[in-house]
């Protein structure tokens, strides 16, 4: 267990120390007093766990490429920013573009998110970059996905005409992986390239798993979550602008 | 079925008479437009698009590419390009693509700037026999530097005193970012190659570093864009310095768009895309809203690379861009890249690319005046490109005021291209932008590599005598002396804007 107290201190020293401490051995680290600093997780390749007391700033993890991070607090914008591989868990809310590029590792939300979360997310093989959020979504959402998992699964209760789970726009450029939503997806808010679909015995398998890692992070069980069908958005073309050019 | 009306643009013709029937046309043409009839060769003539591969291949030169005779009637306003375009539009309800950067007769501001040289009152220099240097560096310069003697009395750094990371280059030349997807790999290969053997550096473009790549990292720059294809933390840090793109010159303020056809599976893998799905890295980066933001995502560079890494910012050159440049340098870049309206491109709508943008000898001028009034031209280096044909240009591209300058079409040109511009249809016959393997087989990396090495060599020559004539001895003289270009042909205000005087005066 080692603590650093972030009082007061610049983005750039107090990133320097967590580095250091990582390059000593230090697996277990806690920043407290943690008030908007930015790129916390960034340039770490070991896989120590970072709890954060307050809340951090933007780019929380960006390129972040094997620790666990856990923020006690909600969490600010840009979060796993192009992430390789990890985990980022938020016990609280947090902001947008969520996942930008992400290319593997988690990112749990225990409650709502914003704008344009899972945009530009990558999947290859193995390589399946993973988002839940437990409550809500803003516009946008999986905006030009071409591979990964999204779930949204509005836990506090969602209506589709007054509190839809998710912006208009959801799924709009998208190309490649899932997004699984728990409820009802109204079909005049989703983009022109996706399809609402049922699960497949694999979908479920998926889902199940993703859930589970999910429900463990924040003491949930995944059979209650599991009672409300869920549906799932893919692509329906793989050229949705095959026909905009003259060639 | 309906006839197209569009004109075919390009006749190809084969003397039967000198035709050997070897139907080596029928396996070099990318775009299939000869085939074997059981005794001859036949010509769809309407597919040719004129980049002469199967002309160079003919043993006996039987084949000849003509403009087509048949255009349309005369008319200055309606030329043959916008008639034949509108046609096309008719018929599909696409938008015109091209590759290749803007060939309209738009002035050329370079080809109205001659050099100074030395007579009577200065020395010139020689340059084969005398020292010369081109060697400069990318990077931002710190406002001083500390320095002490050592003990036989030379001076070095100051021991704890840190420099700001640099890009070393053995002459004021890069090239330009070209991503694997949009050119081969084997183009790729050619550009390392060429880079290493030189001393300069190439640019990944926004597709990822292909293993293939990696003997080469210390010569390459890497490349992240919207898209964010194959950024993971040992991208960043694999090569010399990375590179934010905002924009591209020929097509200002739109995005990528890397059509399916060109997305096989290795494409697909370095992408981490689904194979042959377009891939889509549209203009606004969605974390980039404003030059705070683009602080931002600079400095989450400098973090996950340690501060190591020079950031460059590549953007368009548009209307604004002398704000624009200073914004960036505040925001902490340490490059600013300017990417000047006739920059090259493997696919742009023409609408875009044919009417967007200035011309780049504007925006050196214009960025390197704007830092140099705000005191912060020592906080980064500026790269000119788009447009940049020869040595003669590099020479007045860096006079205006660039650091170096990047070139890509000129680079392509050493591999075969001859600038046909149908590099978004996938079929380049010479193998550079294409995916098909059996087209990029034919581009060997070690022959062209040498080509384009000398290529480099040459114009490294050509600044040489440049900069004898001029009597200075190095790169580093040249730039920004203004004093040393004249204007012909242009009005005062141009004049003006470039900081130099006409000519007589
Ligand atoms: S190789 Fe090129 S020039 Fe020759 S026919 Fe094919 S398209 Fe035309
Ligand atoms: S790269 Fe190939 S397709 Fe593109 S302009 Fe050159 S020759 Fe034509």
């Amino acid at each position: 267990m080692y603590n650093i107290d972030a009082k007061g201190m610049h983005f750039k020293e107090l990133n320097e120390q967590v580095r250091a401490a990582v390059k000593d051995g230090e697996d277990e680290i806690t920043l407290q007093n943690v008030n908007g600093q930015y790129y916390i997780g960034v340039g770490i390749r070991e896989k120590p766990t970072i709890t954060i007391e307050g809340v951090p700033g933007n780019d929380l993890a960006a390129f972040m490429d094997g620790p666990t991070l856990r923020v006690k607090s909600n969490a600010q914008d840009n979060i796993a920013n192009t992430m390789n591989s990890g985990k980022v868990i938020i016990e609280g809310h947090a902001g947008d573009v969520l996942g930008y590029g992400m290319r593997g590792g988690k990112l749990h939300i225990k409650g709502n998110v914003g704008y344009r979360v899972g945009i530009h997310m990558k999947g290859y093989k193995k390589q399946i970059p993973t988002i839940v959020a437990g409550g809500t979504a803003g516009d946008f959402f999986g905006e030009y996905m071409a591979g990964g998992v999204l779930i949204l699964l509005g836990l506090e209760g969602t209506d589709v005409k007054t509190n839809p789970i998710a912006g208009d726009y959801l799924g709009t450029g998208m190309h490649g992986g899932k997004i699984f939503v728990r409820g009802e997806i109204d079909p005049t808010r989703i983009g022109a390239e996706v399809g609402i679909l049922d699960l497949d015995e694999n979908d479920h398998k998926l889902l199940k798993k993703c859930l589970e890692d999910f429900c463990a992070d924040f003491d949930l069980s995944v059979d209650d979550i599991m009672k409300e069908p869920f549906k799932k958005l893919e692509p329906i073309t793989d050229r949705p602008y095959g026909n905009l050019y003259a060639y | 079925m309906f006839k197209s009306h569009v004109l075919p643009e390009y006749l190809a013709t084969i003397d039967t008479d000198k035709c050997i029937r070897c139907k080596r046309c029928i396996h070099n043409c990318g775009w299939g437009v000869y085939s074997w009839s059981g005794e001859r060769v036949l010509i769809d003539t309407q597919k040719c698009v004129k980049c002469l591969r199967c002309y160079h291949y003919c043993p006996v030169e039987a084949i000849e590419i003509e403009d087509s005779k048949t255009r349309y009637k005369d008319n200055s306003s309606w030329t043959y390009k916008n008639i034949r375009n509108i046609k096309k539009q008719a018929e599909t309800g696409g938008m015109p693509l091209s590759g290749m950067g803007c060939d309209l007769p738009l002035p050329i501001l370079f080809d109205n700037m001659l050099l100074d040289a030395c007579q009577v009152t200065n020395p010139s220099i020689d340059p084969l026999r005398e020292p010369m240097e081109l060697r400069t560096y990318l990077g931002k310069k710190p406002d001083k530097l500390e320095v002490e003697r050592t003990k036989d009395g030379k001076l070095k750094l100051k021991e704890g005193f840190k420099m700001t990371p640099q890009i070393k280059l053995d002459a004021p030349f890069m090239f330009s970012p070209m991503s694997f997807g949009s050119i081969s790999l084997n183009a790729q290969k050619v550009l390392a190659m060429a880079a290493k053997e030189c001393g300069i550096v190439m640019n990944t473009g926004e597709g990822s570093l292909h293993e293939d790549l990696l003997p080469y990292t210390d010569h390459v720059m890497v490349q992240v864009a919207s898209g964010r294809f194959g950024v993971n933390p040992d991208y960043l840090n694999a090569g010399v310095a990375c590179e934010i793109k905002i924009g591209q010159g020929a097509k200002p303020g739109i995005g990528g768009h890397l059509p399916g056809e060109k997305i096989p599976l290795q494409v697909a893998k370095t992408r981490m895309i689904p194979v042959g799905s377009d891939a889509l890295s549209p203009a606004p980066q969605h974390d980039i809203y404003s030059i705070e933001d683009l602080r931002q995502l600079i400095y989450a560079l400098k973090e996950a690379t340690e501060y190591k890494k020079p950031i460059s910012v590549k953007i368009a050159t548009v209307h604004n861009v002398a704000a624009i440049a200073s914004g960036i340098v505040r925001a902490g870049a340490d490059i600013v890249y300017l990417d000047g309206f006739r920059g090259g491109t493997g696919a742009a709508p023409n609408v875009i690319r044919d009417h967007m943008g200035i011309p780049i000898e504007h925006a050196i001028a214009a960025v390197d005046e704007r830092l140099r009034q705000e005191g912060i031209r020592n906080e980064a280096s500026v790269v000119a490109a788009g447009g940049i044909r020869s040595a003669g240009d590099a020479a007045k591209a860096i006079a205006l005021g660039a650091d170096a300058v990047a070139i890509g079409t000129a680079a392509l040109m050493t591999m075969g291209c001859t600038v046909c511009g149908k590099c978004y249809t996938g079929n380049c016959s010479w193998g550079i932008t294409t995916q098909r393997p059996e087209l990029t087989a034919r581009l060997d990396p070690e022959i062209f590599g040498e080509r384009l090495a000398n290529l480099i060599r040459s114009w490294k020559h050509e600044l040489m005598e440049v900069l004898g004539a001029l009597g200075v001895n190095s790169i580093e003289s040249l730039r920004g002396s203004r004093e040393r270009i004249r204007g012909i042909g242009l009005d005062t205000e141009t004049l003006d804007m470039l900081g130099i005087k006409a000519a007589g005066t």
